[in-house]
């Protein structure tokens, strides 16, 4: 006999009452990733000099504009969730393990936001 | 009262192995690349801020310090997108058999550093022309 509440049995949560959410998240963004970094390696193989006209010009064609930003926030939402991850394994303290969240955290969106804005400013302004 | 046996947590009572090993590294790689991240967005702002600003980031980007550290991120990155894909092929029932998880894991880690050494040798080559270019 389960203990479990008819409501409980429905939403399928268990302890941490959020079902496998994260988990699946990142399995997701790491799908996505697995398409999305290679090619941003490859493309800095392909693309010669580093020179600022070259790189201004190659950020700034539409095809690289979405896959860069794509890139950019993909790769910030995988890191928050596996550093949530590390840190929920081996930060025993309540209050720092939550201190430390909320830095990583609030890293972790300046740089996506930062990095989306930088590349469509590239993108959009045309002053290249 | 008798003294029961109480439960260790498991990393007291497993011998060390390939598999932790490579599971630790994983996340070791993870969070190193998480720092590169405002390397990368670095990179990309200064491009946004106007050619000045970009040579300037690029002559700290491409300094012999950086592009050791540089190593160190593409090993980090080849290594964690090799392993991850692993990992993704277990989370579909693929590959978790002993004989085969043993041999993905080789071959993973052997790839990881000859494409490192390659990328590596490419992405110098690249800054090394770009400097005595006279881009910088």
């Amino acid at each position: 006999m389960s203990l479990q509440s008819p409501l409980g049995k429905v939403l399928g949560n268990g302890a941490a009452k959020e079902g496998a959410g994260h988990w699946w998240a990142q399995r997701v963004s790491a799908v996505g990733l697995v398409l999305l970094a290679p090619w941003f390696v490859m493309s800095l193989i392909a693309l010669g000099d580093l020179s600022y006209v070259n790189i201004v010009s190659w950020i700034a064609s539409p095809v690289n504009t979405v896959l860069l930003s794509l890139l950019v926030l993909t790769v910030s939402y995988h890191a928050q969730l596996g550093l949530q991850v590390v840190v929920e394994d081996y930060v025993a303290h309540k209050g720092i393990r939550m201190l430390t969240m909320l830095v990583i955290n609030f890293t972790l969106l300046v740089l996506g936001v930062l990095g989306v804005f930088s590349v469509l400013r590239i993108a959009l302004t045309g002053n290249h | 009262m008798a003294q029961h046996e109480r439960p260790l947590s498991p990393f007291m009572h497993y011998r060390w192995q390939y598999t932790n090993t490579l599971s630790i590294l994983h996340r070791l790689s993870g969070v190193f690349m998480s720092l590169g991240i405002a390397l990368l967005v670095y990179w990309l702002s200064a491009a946004a801020s106007g050619s000045a600003a970009y040579e300037q980031a690029l002559r700290c980007l491409t300094s012999p310090l950086t592009r050791i550290a540089m190593f160190g991120w593409l090993l980090a990155f080849f290594y964690h997108l090799l392993n991850g894909i692993r990992h993704l092929g277990w989370d579909l029932g693929y590959g978790f058999e002993r004989a085969v998880a043993r041999k993905t894991g080789t071959l993973m880690f052997v790839t990881a550093i000859v494409l490192t050494v390659l990328t590596w040798l490419c992405i110098s080559a690249r800054i090394t022309a770009s400097v005595s270019g006279g881009l910088l």
